[in-house]
């Protein structure tokens, strides 16, 4: 029930935001997200923003994966 | 979704299992998640057969329906059978069994019961009938209770007088706490769950390494953060350094999303709450603060439920605290199926037995 999904703020007006994702679009709320921007990997769960995905963070977590493969090798 | 090659690449995984295994730990480990959508991952990608023999991973009482008790679903069903009111919800509470009902069943018998995406809808519902009474219910841990929360401002705001919230609105911690206490169970750490930290932060789990000593890793939900997380873990458990981590950076910020604990936390306080198999535990629900009263199902709406009845046979209790696993329930799979489901863990797409039922077929 806490499945939640990362989409891309599209356009937004007042709390209320266009999010897509796989082409799929959605209407959902914006309130509880600080400074959205268009272009944002929001993740989305019961038809609100919880929180930005932080795209700095993701790729490090990215090259974290990586240098442990390379050590493993 | 962006990235998902990388966070679901089977070489990343080998790496990290490979890593587990090498490990030795010189006893037996056992690690439990806590979110449903971690127990579903963790059973769709098989991740628990990839884990080494010391390596024991059990799954917690993460799914929010499932843990709600009968009792709520009693006072749900009781609140339907009302004339003039409308019940809004969250599909998966549909099936829930109740003392002797579910809400499918009655709605089938003519309640009007709708199936809503967000709380939002449900005010709109309100809105748009002035002459009904229309009830949410509010079901879900913290990923969930600021979007209820939202949602009765946003009613207060626009003077909607007939929308109620029904809560069983449920914290992790304190469940985290309980289940630690509960010495039959034996936990070295917790995979910490994702979304709600999204909201709460990595704060408020780190009494569970410092007065328990408890691993503690906040993970994402794919499989390789799943297994690196699982190699944190066991890292913190072989080094004797149980602390809290966030492998889950890329949503999960040590002090959560502040605008989402404020608005959960001006609308909702915290109360003792009932879970499902578990019984009462402190602290652990939140409730409607007075401020918001008006709002509150249970003051506004009176209504007699049925009398209290458990399951026979059933041990979704023992299944949501990580005592048992469904194979060792005699109604798993031959009586309680996803299709004619008997307990709430079988229920729910996250429950513990619909994940084993459809995804773990090598039980003996």
């Amino acid at each position: 029930m806490c499945l939640a999904v990362p989409m891309k703020l599209i356009q937004f007006e007042g709390v209320n935001g266009v999010v897509e994702s796989d082409g799929v679009i959605m209407d959902v709320n914006i309130m509880l997200i600080e400074e959205p921007k268009i272009g944002d990997y929001l993740i989305i769960h019961a038809g609100f923003a919880i929180q930005k995905l932080d795209e700095k963070e993701a790729l490090e977590t990215i090259n974290l994966f990586k240098e442990l493969r390379d050590e493993s090798e | 979704m962006k990235y998902k090659d990388e966070f679901r690449n089977k070489h990343e995984i080998r790496k990290y299992v490979d890593r587990i295994g090498e490990k030795a730990a010189d006893r037996s480990i056992s690690l439990m998640e806590v979110c449903g959508t971690h127990t579903m991952a963790i059973s769709h990608y098989g991740i628990r057969n990839m884990m080494p023999e010391y390596l024991r991973l059990i799954s917690g009482p993460g799914c929010p329906v499932c843990v709600t008790p009968n009792s709520y679903i009693d006072h749900a069903i009781a609140l339907a059978k009302l004339d003039d009111v409308i019940i809004t919800t969250f599909g998966d509470m549909m099936r829930v069994p109740g003392s002797t009902s579910s809400l499918e069943h009655v709605r089938s018998n003519g309640a009007d019961i709708k199936i809503v995406y967000s709380a939002m809808n449900a005010v709109e519902i309100a809105e748009a009938n002035p002459l009904k009474t229309v009830v949410f219910l509010g079901v879900g841990f913290e990923t969930t209770a600021p979007t209820i929360a939202a949602s009765i401002k946003v009613a207060d705001e626009c003077k909607i007088k007939n929308y109620y919230v029904l809560s069983a609105h449920k914290v992790m911690p304190p469940a985290m706490e309980s289940l630690v206490l509960n010495k039959k169970i034996g936990i070295d750490g917790f995979i910490c769950p994702g979304h709600v930290s999204t909201v709460i932060g990595s704060l408020p789990y780190s009494f569970l390494a410092e007065k328990y000593n408890k691993a503690c890793v906040i993970s994402g939900f794919e499989p390789v953060d799943i297994c690196a997380s699982i190699l944190m873990l066991v890292e913190q458990v072989t080094d004797g350094n149980p602390r809290i981590e966030i492998q889950y950076k890329r949503a999960v910020k040590p002090e959560g999303n502040p605008a989402a604990l404020k608005m959960m936390y001006d609308v909702f306080e915290p109360c003792d709450s009932e879970w499902r198999g578990i019984g009462l535990i402190k602290e652990s629900g939140l409730k409607i603060k007075n401020e918001y009263k008006g709002f509150d199902a249970y003051d506004a709406i009176e209504v007699e439920t049925e009398p209290l009845k458990e399951l026979n046979g059933c041990i979704c209790g023992d299944v949501l605290q990580g005592l048992k696993f469904p194979y060792e329930c005699g109604l798993f799979k031959t009586v309680c199926t996803p299709e004619n489901p008997v307990g709430a863990c079988m229920v729910s797409s996250e429950g513990t037995c619909a994940a084993y039922y459809r995804y773990e077929n090598n039980w003996t």
